[in-house]
């Protein structure tokens, strides 16, 4: 009889303690991911704005004057700009010609009747689990070959397929996951398969469109290894290879790369929050009784 | 409005045999529902008819036309989904106006009469204040009219539903159930109308058909369903509380289930002697009364039982009991109406008096019904 109120009475405090230590666990987790993830660009963000003098040095931690010399530098002084716009138009043509061409495809895998569907999406998935170092030979004969060698063009092919099997699997997915009765309704209403994946199923597919573009565009943009093999020059140089190109022969500029580095990630950084605000709602609320 | 004939349709989804062979004719303007539990190839049959699969074998022709093998928008149908599948980027009124607008060119329609047309439909359906709304700002009921509308529009040919109501509460159901009712009454379409809930298929239908494991069981009228069930499967699908099915055997000239006897129709008389039979008794057919009294006019026609109450189900109107009786073939359960005034409760005993003049008798091992003339019955149509 003791015993059982005795219980009662400990049992929430035990309850109230455990669950505050959980939620302390919780955030320690979190607060220990986001500084492994975080730290070297803090690292990256703190180098940029160090005077040269102090680069090398470790205490101060902070630098006692900040300078904005080194992206003063790295915009005015070099062609990082030029690259970055390089950058910006290989991310986004492929981007685009992965998606439309993947759009199409993932569409036709998740709703239209073709046999072997599990085959044909398995073969796609396969052909990106080539190591990129094991087809860069090849490929650059192939782009000699073409006459597209240091074009951005032959940067935009290569990232597209590269980025096609992932934005064909995320799109076939997204497709699948809206409710079939949306595109039986479309073709019933009188819609082909394109007016109906034009009209009915791309509208509510738009978040998750984003996401595979996003994904595809961010690969682009980091891409080094292509980027590196079939550029000679900054007619086509992207800004990943910009920046790995900047160390000279007897000096590494740590202060300039930093900064360049954190300016080449600001755009992917905003594309990802603008993305994140505005697209990732449930657009297909209402739709069908759920 | 049109004739919907299936002439020997089958559908195998790889090595499964969704749909046989089914022979169906649908009468021009007629409200005709389509009943199974789940599973019985329904939808497909549905499916198939809207255009959106094909059939493996068969040909379905509307009016004449053979149009096995058009696309959904050369058929001229329209299909309401359980779900409602409205489009959820657009607003009720671009919902209602998208089976017309992609239509325009061969409709010669322009913008305004579209419009017009919007606004009939909503009118008709009493949502014209919801016309700027999006799906999901609107109840269940308004997204299920908007469907409605949206296929009603175009005037089709044919108006398929898939389970249309079953994503409504119940007392919206039966609201609904009606409006759907005077629609078909008002606009004259044929209406080919897809539920497992016999209750909805009877009320709502001129005809019905009803399916299990894609085969076809019979096909008639509500009322030739409940009165003349063709086999076994309809005659307990059909009717809530399901019928009673006993098993019997034909005795000196009766038909005899433990202490029930009834008498041996003359023309069954020479079916054999020892014949065994399923013999079914629709619960309203059954009396419940108190143990002490009794119906004086049916004393001596054996049509009593006396039994142990084990269920009571309140309907309001009426009260569903359900009885253990024992008899000398092991322990039968039935369902009966109590008469009013009957207090009773779990555990009681009551006596059950068998009212019907006609049972249905069935053959135990085909299910099919064995007729009051002694012949076996085959009312479903393109049946051998």
């Amino acid at each position: 009889m003791t015993e059982g109120r005795r219980r009662v009475v400990i049992r929430p405090r035990i309850r109230r303690l455990g669950d505050s230590m959980k939620r302390w666990v919780g955030y320690a987790v979190l607060a220990l991911v986001a500084a492994f993830c975080l730290g070297p660009v803090v690292w990256q963000a703190v180098t940029s704005i160090k005077p040269e003098a102090d680069l090398v040095r470790l205490p101060p931690l902070l630098p006692d004057a900040p300078t904005g010399e080194h992206y003063r530098a790295v915009l005015t002084r070099s062609s990082l700009l030029h690259e970055l716009l390089n950058s910006g138009m290989v991310a986004a043509s492929s981007t685009a010609l992965a998606i439309g061409l993947g759009g199409f495809c993932a569409f036709a895998l998740a709703r239209l009747p073709i046999s072997g569907k599990a085959v044909v999406l398995g073969f796609v998935l396969s052909t990106s689990m080539f190591p990129p170092i094991a087809v860069i030979s090849p490929l650059y004969l192939f782009v000699r070959a073409l006459g597209l060698r240091d074009t951005l063009a032959a940067l935009i092919l290569t990232h597209t397929t590269y980025a096609l099997p992932l934005a064909i699997w995320i799109l076939t997915n997204f497709f699948r996951q809206i409710p079939v009765e949306l595109y039986w309704a479309a073709r019933v209403d009188g819609c082909g398969p394109l007016r109906a994946l034009v009209s009915v199923i791309l509208p509510p597919a738009l978040p998750g469109i984003a996401v595979a573009a996003l994904f595809v565009f961010i690969y682009s943009w980091n891409e080094f290894m292509f980027a590196l093999t079939l550029t000679a020059s900054e007619a086509s140089r992207t800004a990943p290879v910009a920046i790995a190109l900047f160390p000279g022969l007897h000096e590494v500029p740590w202060g300039d790369m930093a900064a360049a580095s954190l300016v080449v990630t600001g755009p992917v950084v905003l594309l990802s929050l603008f993305f994140q605000r505005h697209l990732v709602a449930g657009l297909t609320m209402g739709s069908v009784k759920g | 409005m049109a004739e919907v004939k299936l002439e020997g349709v089958g559908k195998q989804f790889g090595s499964m045999d969704v749909l046989p062979d089914l022979t169906l004719t649908v009468r021009d303007g007629e409200l005709f529902t389509i009943v199974g539990p789940s599973g019985c190839g329904k939808s497909t049959l549905l499916h198939l008819i809207a255009g959106l699969e094909q059939p493996t074998a068969g040909r379905i022709v509307f009016d004449g036309q053979d149009v096995t093998g058009l696309a959904p928008r050369e058929r001229d149908v329209a299909l309401v989904f359980q779900n409602y599948a409205l489009y959820p980027h657009m607003t009720v009124a671009e919902n209602l106006a998208f089976p017309l607008r992609v239509a325009r060119r061969k409709l010669g329609l322009t913008r305004v009469e579209i419009d017009q047309e919007v606004h009939r439909t909503a009118n008709l359906l009493g949502i014209e204040a919801l016309l700027e709304r999006r799906p999901r700002e609107l109840s269940g009921g308004q997204r299920q009219r908007v469907a409605l509308g949206r296929a009603l529009i175009r005037k089709p040919r044919v108006f398929l539903l898939d389970e249309p109501l079953s994503n409504l509460d119940a007392q919206l159901r039966a609201g609904m159930r009606a409006e759907l009712r005077r629609l078909h009454d008002e606009l004259g379409i044929t209406m080919i109308y897809v539920t497992h809930d016999q209750t909805e298929a009877m009320t709502l239908a001129d005809r019905l058909a009803v399916l299990d494991r894609g085969r076809l069981q019979q096909v008639g009228t509500p009322q030739e369903l409940y009165e003349e069930p063709a086999n076994l499967f309809v005659a307990v699908f059909i009717g809530y509380p399901p019928m009673n099915v006993l098993d019997a055997r034909i005795e000196q000239a009766q038909i005899k289930t433990g202490l029930i006897r009834l008498p041996l129709w003359p023309s069954l008389s020479d079916r054999g002697e020892g014949k065994p039979v399923k013999l079914g008794i629709r619960p309203e057919q059954i009396r419940l009364t108190d143990v002490a009294a009794s119906m004086d006019h049916l004393r001596g026609s054996a049509r009593e039982m006396v039994g142990v109450v084990r269920l009571i189900e309140q309907t309001g109107s009426q009260i569903w009991v359900t009885v253990d009786v024992g008899g000398t073939e092991g322990m039968v359960t039935m369902v009966g109406l109590a008469e009013g005034g009957l207090t009773t409760k779990i555990g009681d005993r009551v006596r059950m008096t068998f009212l019907g003049e006609n049972p249905h008798l069935f053959d135990p091992a085909t299910g099919a019904r064995l007729d009051l003339h002694g012949q076996t019955r085959q009312r479903a149509e393109g049946m051998p």
